[in-house]
């Protein structure tokens, strides 16, 4: 691959302003009208089932949106999905697709919890302190991968999905075993000290106000930093980081802890500020969310908040969902799996731009050799 | 993995069963039983990476391709009464499973992997959605054993002795070998996989090629998740493939893409599993259930970070074709 079509494939615009311009605005255009097409054949699901969809999507939204709890929740969830979307943004700019957030932020989540619990300190140090061992159990998990692929070439695509395996039973074993709050039946870690908990700003939650933080400053680091170059660079053509003298071996180890550590600042803030303790089942479902969202954003990290808030959104109204018209709430995994799909494949690109649709982003590298 | 390695691993494992057999005859045969039994999707999926890497083509999707036929499978003989029909709807889909990627990876030259995770994603959504509570089975499958051989001990009970999955999982894994490495098919596929442009030269029609092997390889796929919840577990739950689709991936690295090599790895998979179930069960190591369910995909990850390296994969795998 050109390192020309490489760089518009994660949406890095050339010197041309007109392409520039071009590419923005498809950036833009093709995740929207993907998106509107999934609500759309959701939308068919749904009356398909005797609901009027748009009955369906109000109840979705309005639950959501509709007022102050709607809204605190949706930022709730939408904390982690941006971080593990930042995650995966980050792999993919120096050219690894970590599907493992899920498991890095588990590891994040019961470390921050442990932190949490076992110390006695003055809040100015607890709680970063809690959120930083959690990021460094995050880093530490995504690094068995990123070490495995940078100094075996084993794929990081199947190692991060076995250490999610390994994690989920790895945190039940932890919480129900060593880290166990005594006396009780429940298989959770006791309560945090109130020095480690985060508060809250009003009606928001300020992990998400960490959060939006983190993805501008990623932002800034990968696009206005030697850092941010090097993994750029490593990505895009790893020969060529070679030849320039950047270690390609030590880059994907510390890209891959980086993604670790996204996803594990999620698991954490999830602990301090939302759980409170680590409970296994607290958020077994947020599987792919990171892949979906990095796709949507194109791989940029301020684009990856409106795609988190999106999911965020969906993921908060599927409840209410059920609830008031028995729709499953699993229809909005279909939505999401249907934009990916539409965003992922050149479908919507081709359809609206035809042969000035921008390249798809690619990952595939390092197979197995 | 290299040929001597592997042979004296096999050595090694044939005689710790032979050792496992005059200690106890019951319990070795029920262990091998079920390190078959666990080893059949792994070895039908591995197959599956197999014919789609040999021809050029990552299948990081087998796990969704899996997913999906495991729930048309099971679905289709609840609904309409007859597991060969289940068993026909799980191959179908396994086959249009298989049409998707072709088409995503071959045709528009996506992404492999992200094509593939499109895949797993788009099952997760779609069964869990349309995933029903409260649907039985009609029926069980036969076993069928092989009259005379069925009753040589130990080999009897745990190779002849089965049903018609086990076996055919078995004679399409020979069946491959001698395609891939004796037929005009296997040569073509090999060549496509290895160097297109040669191959396109010479006359082969690469993306057609890679298209039909990747759709047919999906039927293997429908087959391995149709095993899965018509057979192996009876039912089906949101998400019940459990890795699967990766762990045959490694397989199929740790065999070096042969099938017969594939074979043995998901054996010893199967073994793994098996030995330490039944060590848990007669409590003689206090191992915590949990560690229990981890062993599959730690022994993943040991086992790929031993073997990567050492085997190549088909030169071309990953690559679009494009023609200059």
């Amino acid at each position: 691959m050109s390192a020309d079509a490489a760089q518009t494939d994660l949406g890095i615009s050339g010197p041309d302003p007109r392409r520039e311009l071009r590419t923005r605005a498809q950036a833009v255009i093709v995740p929207l009208v993907s998106v509107l097409i999934a609500f759309a054949i959701g939308g068919i699901l749904i009356w398909l089932q005797g609901v009027n969809p748009l009955v369906a999507y109000k109840v979705l939204f309005t639950a959501a949106l509709g007022n102050e709890q709607g809204l605190t929740r949706v930022m709730e969830k939408s904390t982690p999905l941006i971080l593990t979307g930042l995650a995966v943004v980050v792999g993919l700019r120096a050219g690894l697709f970590n599907i493992g957030a899920q498991g890095q932020l588990l590891v994040a989540a019961i470390g921050a919890a442990w932190a949490g619990y076992a110390f006695q300190l003055p809040a100015i140090i607890h709680l970063p302190f809690a959120l930083v061992f959690g990021m460094l159990c995050g880093a530490a998990w995504a690094s068995i991968a990123g070490v495995l692929r940078a100094y075996r070439s084993v794929s990081e695509v199947i190692t991060t999905i076995m250490l999610n395996a390994i994690a989920i039973a790895l945190v039940d074993y932890l919480a129900s075993e060593p880290l166990k709050e005594a006396d009780q039946p429940l298989t959770r870690t006791p309560a945090i000290q109130s020095t480690a908990a985060l508060p809250d700003l009003g009606i928001i939650p300020m992990g998400f106000v960490i959060a939006l933080a983190v993805a501008i400053l990623l932002g800034w680091f990968l696009s206005r930093t030697t850092g941010g170059f090097r993994f750029n660079t490593v990505g895009l053509n790893p020969n060529a980081a070679r030849y320039a003298g950047i270690s390609v071996r030590g880059t994907i180890v510390l890209a891959m802890a980086v993604s670790g550590a996204l996803a594990g600042l999620g698991g954490a803030i999830e602990t301090v500020g939302i759980t409170g303790r680590f409970e296994p089942a607290f958020n077994a479902g947020l599987g792919f969310d990171g892949i979906t969202i990095a796709l949507l954003a194109r791989a940029n990290p301020i684009a990856t908040i409106p795609a988190a808030i999106l999911v965020g959104i969906l993921r908060t109204g599927a409840a209410s969902l059920q609830f008031e018209t028995g729709i499953q709430p699993e229809v909005v995994d279909v939505i999401l799996a249907l934009t990916l799909l539409m965003v992922a494949a050149p479908i919507v690109g081709r359809l609206l731009f035809r042969n000035r649709a921008l390249k798809a982003t690619r990952v595939t590298s390092g197979w197995g050799s | 993995m290299s040929r001597r390695w592997a042979l004296a691993l096999t050595i090694v494992i044939g005689i710790a069963i032979a050792v496992a057999f005059v200690m106890d005859q019951t319990k070795t045969v029920s262990v091998l039983n079920f390190s078959l039994r666990y080893a059949v999707p792994l070895i039908l999926a591995a197959m599956v990476g197999i014919i789609c890497e040999r021809t050029g083509v990552i299948n990081i999707g087998i796990e969704g391709q899996m997913l999906m036929s495991a729930f048309a499978g099971f679905f289709g003989a609840a609904l309409s009464g007859s597991m060969l029909l289940g068993v026909l709807f799980g191959v179908g889909t396994g086959m249009l499973m298989g049409a998707f990627l072709a088409t995503g990876a071959v045709t528009w030259k996506m992404d492999q992997i992200i094509a593939g995770t499109v895949i797993n994603i788009v099952a997760v959504g779609l069964t869990s959605f349309f995933y029903a509570q409260g649907k039985v089975l009609p029926d069980i499958f036969p076993t069928f054993a092989v009259p005379g051989l069925s009753s040589v001990p130990l080999v009897g009970p745990v190779l002849f002795d089965n049903n018609f999955f086990t076996y055919g999982a078995l004679i399409i894994v020979v069946l491959l070998q001698v395609l891939l490495f004796r037929t005009r098919w296997g040569l073509r596929t090999r060549a496509v996989g290895e160097k297109p442009s040669a191959a396109d030269t010479s006359g082969i029609a690469v993306q057609r090629m890679r298209f039909m092997n990747v759709t047919i390889a999906g039927a293997l796929a429908g087959l391995a998740g149709a095993y899965l919840s018509l057979e192996a577990a009876g039912t089906f739950e949101r998400g019940f493939t459990a890795g699967r689709g990766f762990t045959a991936l490694a397989i199929m690295i740790f065999g070096a893409w042969n099938p017969i090599g594939a074979l043995g790895a998901a054996f010893f998979f199967g073994l793994a599993e098996g030995v330490a179930s039944q060590l848990q069960a007669d409590e003689v190591v206090a191992i915590p259930q949990q560690f229990i369910n981890m062993l599959p995909y730690v022994l993943t990850i040991v086992l790929l970070a031993i073997v990567s390296g050492r085997v190549k994969p088909p030169a071309a795998v990953g690559r679009p074709y494009e023609k200059d």
